[in-house]
Parts: structure tokens; C-alpha cells; sequence
């Protein structure tokens, strides 16, 4: 009797400390998790305040083009009021498309291509785009650690009652006006 | 599971640099107590080596920097390098390490630092114009690795211990050989004797420590992991071609900071056979090579 109750006492120790273990990883994981998330928040937040300065430059010299920068000013609004991931994934893409069509516009412009103003917002803009590229691999990195240690056995036995859910990738998608040529009007 | 294992042995084989500069150096002190008949001395060699040991976990990044004539990188001039690193940092989800340029026309490179939130990266002027974006892409994500991986510390605190032992070797050997036969009739040349003996017989260890510290294998594995960093082998794999293959020397490199580049400073001299700090390149671009046919990338 005293035997067999030491045993259950010994398999409810390793189970407890198994539950203490796994609970403390899935924090650590879906704390980095969020940590890589607020850091592609930095980089987007940078890309909107770049935004208004770029557009008033590139009024100055073409000021009728008045589409493209709606486009664009819209474009900005709905990225920044975007919830989420996918949300986000969507409303980038469409930013940069947007983008695009505002530096195709210093083709038709020599003055605004060789704005000094203009060249170190393109360049400002473009690195941002890059930090951007760099933080989603982080996050994603960071959300495909999470997502494997939720979903495999025994974790994710106990996953659901801990409350941790898997976390959606930052995916930007890749048959949208970000990947297709700009159009340039005359 | 091999990058965390090199995570303890860098931590531990610091701390056994540490302690055995510490019993050195208080050895020494013990023989010249001996000699002189004076204790204070030990209590001085004590804190020295105290001191010492202080000293070079805060400071040889900055010792180390120094002496190669390291300037601090200006974003606006170095653009391209810097955002690079800003890139990749954010990327290997560490901080922005402090960026150097050495003015050599040497292709190389280096990472020191106590830790990633105080890491630094140098490059030489002549790498930055030697290499295209992608080979450049390819070296920062190597020394991104030796921050992350934790060698950093290590190899920077061997500069300035070991780095300390081999210069009082120099110095004592020297004033034997040229200033031995002044004063042998007193005593204090029979110490200078001893003591350039036992220096003479500490220098070789302090040669093996460096070996023992800059395990080859460390470069591999920054290699392999600067490469998934930017996944793209070939730009690590043509840029170490690149750097291999330049004649010249480098000049702001020191024999006690060799071990830190990525690529020898000193090839084709004797003393770089010696030393062997750095794998054969060939071996690292069939590595890297290898790692591109397993992954995929």
C-alpha cells in the first residue's frame, strides 16, 4: 500500500513539473512572439510618418496628379486602422502598390528625380521597406517556433487550456499590386 | 542543439582564461616576493590581476578597436553598410551592434563586444569596396553570428590577457638578450633571468590558449548560421573567395587580434601556419557549399 501510493505521488510529481515546464515555454514563445510582432509595428509606424512628408514633395512639383496621391493617402489610412496579421499583410501590399506608382511618377518629372529631398525620401522609403522584409522574417521565424510547440504531442494536449493559440504568419501576398508592373500614365 | 552547446563552452572557457590569467600573474608575483623577500608584492600582483581581469571583460572591445584604428561608422556616408546591418540585426532578432571602418585597403572583418547589447562590428574601407551588396550581406551576417553565438566576448578578452602575457615575454626576452650582459653581477639581473625564463615558458601556453579559445569549429558554424541569416550561401561562399584571395597585407592587424577576423590578416607568413586560427578557406566555401544543397536555400 505504502509502495503503491509513493509511485502515484512520484507520476503526479513528474506530471506537475511537466505542466510547470511546458507552461513556462509556451509563455516565452508566444512573448517573443509578440516582441517580433511590436517590432514590425516599429518599421510600419516609420513608413507612415514617411508618407505625408513624400507626398507633399512630390506635390510641389507634379500637383495635379491628384489620383495618385488619394490613392495613396487612402492606401495609408486603411494600413494604419488594420488589425492583425492578415489584415496588415493586405493593406501593405496595397501601400506599396500605391507607392509605386508615386516614384514611377519622378519618371515623368526630371525636376522632381533630381529633388534632393525627393531622392532621400525614396531612399529612406526603401530601406524601411527592407527593415520591414527583415522584421516579418523574425516574426514569422518566431511564430513557426510557437505554432510547432502548440501543435505537437503531448504540448498540445494542454495548449487550449492554457489558452495558447496558434499565431497567424505576416504573409504578404504575392499576386497582388505589389508584384504587378506599374502603370505609368502620360 | 550545437549552437546552444557553443553558447556554455564560450561562457566557461572564458571564465577558465580568467582564472588561469589570474594564477599566472600571481604566480609571477609569488617569485618576485620570493626573490625580493617582500609580500607586498604578491599583494600587489593580486590586484593587478584583479584589475586585469576587470579590465578586459569592460574594456578590450574598445582595446581592441583601438588598435586596429577603428572610426566609428557614419550612417549617411556608409549607407549601404549600415542599413544592411540594421537589416540583418533585426532580422537575427539582435540589437544594432556599433559599426567601425578600419581604413585598410584589406579586405576583412571583425566582431568584439561583451555581449550583444555592447557588440561591435569593423570592416575594413577596402572590403567595403571590394565586395558587391550580396557578398557584403553574406560577411556582416557571419559576425552577426559570432554576436550571437556568444564568441564575441571570448576572443575579445584573449586579445588583452593572453595578449598581455606574450608582451611581457617580448619585453623580458629582449632585455635578456640585449641588456643581460649589463647587469649580471647584481641581483636583480639573476631575476630578470628567472623571470624571462618563466615568461619564455608561459608564451607558448599563452599561444595554445589562443588555439584552445578559437575553436576552428566556431567559424563553421558562424558561417552556417550567417548563411541561414541571409539564405544565401553563395554571397558568404564568393566574398570569402574574394578576401582569400587578395595579395596584400594588412597592416592594422596585430598579431594578438588575428584570431578575430574572418579571414587570417597574416596569410602566407610563417607565424600564420603557426597560429591556424582560421580554417582553410577552401574547406569553409565547400562547407557553406554543402549547406547549400542540404537546405535547399
Amino acid at each position: 500500500m505504502n509502495t503503491l501510493t509513493y509511485i502515484i505521488f512520484g507520476i503526479a510529481a513528474v506530471v506537475v513539473i511537466w505542466l510547470i515546464v511546458a507552461y513556462n515555454s509556451f509563455v516565452r514563445l508566444s512573448t517573443r512572439a509578440k516582441e517580433a510582432w511590436a517590432d514590425i509595428e516599429v518599421q510600419l509606424k516609420r513608413r507612415y510618418d514617411l508618407i505625408p512628408n513624400l507626398v507633399s514633395t512630390v506635390k510641389g512639383y507634379a500637383s495635379h496628379e491628384s489620383v495618385t496621391f488619394e490613392k495613396v493617402t487612402e492606401a495609408r489610412t486603411k494600413a494604419m486602422s488594420a488589425q492583425g496579421p492578415a489584415e496588415h499583410g493586405e493593406a501593405e501590399n496595397m501601400l506599396s502598390g500605391a507607392l509605386k506608382s508615386i516614384f514611377a511618377l519622378s519618371e515623368a518629372y526630371p525636376d522632381l528625380k533630381a529633388n534632393q529631398n525627393f531622392l532621400e525620401l525614396q531612399r529612406e522609403l526603401s530601406d524601411t521597406e527592407n527593415k520591414i522584409q527583415a522584421a516579418r522574417r523574425f516574426y514569422n521565424g518566431n511564430v513557426r517556433d510557437l505554432n510547432i510547440k502548440i501543435e505537437s504531442f503531448p504540448a498540445n494536449l494542454i495548449a487550449g487550456t492554457f489558452g495558447f493559440s496558434k499565431q497567424e504568419f505576416f504573409d504578404i501576398p504575392d499576386n497582388d499590386a505589389a508584384q504587378q508592373p506599374v502603370e505609368v500614365k502620360f | 542543439m550545437a549552437v546552444y552547446q557553443s553558447y556554455d563552452t564560450n561562457v566557461r572557457k572564458t571564465w577558465v582564461l580568467m582564472t588561469l590569467f589570474f594564477l599566472v600573474v600571481i604566480a609571477i608575483g609569488f617569485t618576485f616576493a620570493q626573490v625580493w623577500q617582500d609580500s607586498s608584492i604578491l599583494y600587489i600582483a593580486i590586484i593587478f590581476a584583479l584589475f586585469m581581469n576587470f579590465f578586459s571583460y569592460w574594456y578590450s572591445d574598445k582595446i581592441v578597436l583601438s588598435i586596429s584604428g577603428a572610426v566609428a561608422a557614419d550612417k549617411q556616408e556608409f549607407w549601404d553598410f549600415y542599413t544592411m546591418t540594421e537589416n540583418l540585426a533585426i532580422t537575427a532578432g539582435i540589437p544594432m551592434p556599433k559599426l567601425y571602418v578600419i581604413s585598410d585597403a584589406a579586405p576583412n572583418a571583425f566582431a568584439t563586444g561583451r555581449n550583444k547589447e555592447h557588440a561591435a562590428v569593423a570592416v575594413t574601407r577596402g572590403l567595403l569596396e571590394m565586395l558587391t551588396k550580396t557578398e557584403l550581406e553574406g560577411v556582416i551576417a557571419h559576425e552577426l553570428s559570432h554576436i550571437r553565438n556568444k564568441d564575441i566576448l571570448l576572443s575579445t578578452v584573449v586579445v588583452v590577457l593572453v595578449g598581455f602575457i606574450s608582451i611581457m615575454a617580448d619585453i623580458f626576452l629582449r632585455g635578456m638578450m640585449f641588456g643581460g650582459g649589463r647587469d649580471s653581477d647584481n641581483k636583480n639581473g639573476g631575476l630578470l633571468v628567472i623571470v624571462g625564463v618563466v615568461l619564455a615558458i608561459l608564451s607558448p601556453i599563452a599561444v595554445t590558449l589562443i588555439q584552445l579559445a578559437i575553436s576552428r569549429k566556431r567559424e563553421f558554424l558562424a558561417d552556417a548560421s550567417g548563411a541561414l541569416l541571409t539564405r544565401y550561401p553563395d554571397g558568404l561562399a564568393s566574398a570569402l573567395k574574394k578576401i582569400s584571395s587578395y595579395s596584400g597585407q594588412m597592416k592594422s592587424a596585430h598579431q594578438a587580434t588575428a584570431h578575430l577576423y574572418i579571414s587570417n590578416p597574416f596569410r602566407g607568413k610563417n607565424m600564420a601556419k603557426l597560429f591556424m586560427t582560421h580554417p582553410p578557406v577552401e574547406e569553409r566555401i565547400a562547407a557553406l557549399m554543402g549547406l547549400k544543397e542540404e537546405t535547399g536555400v
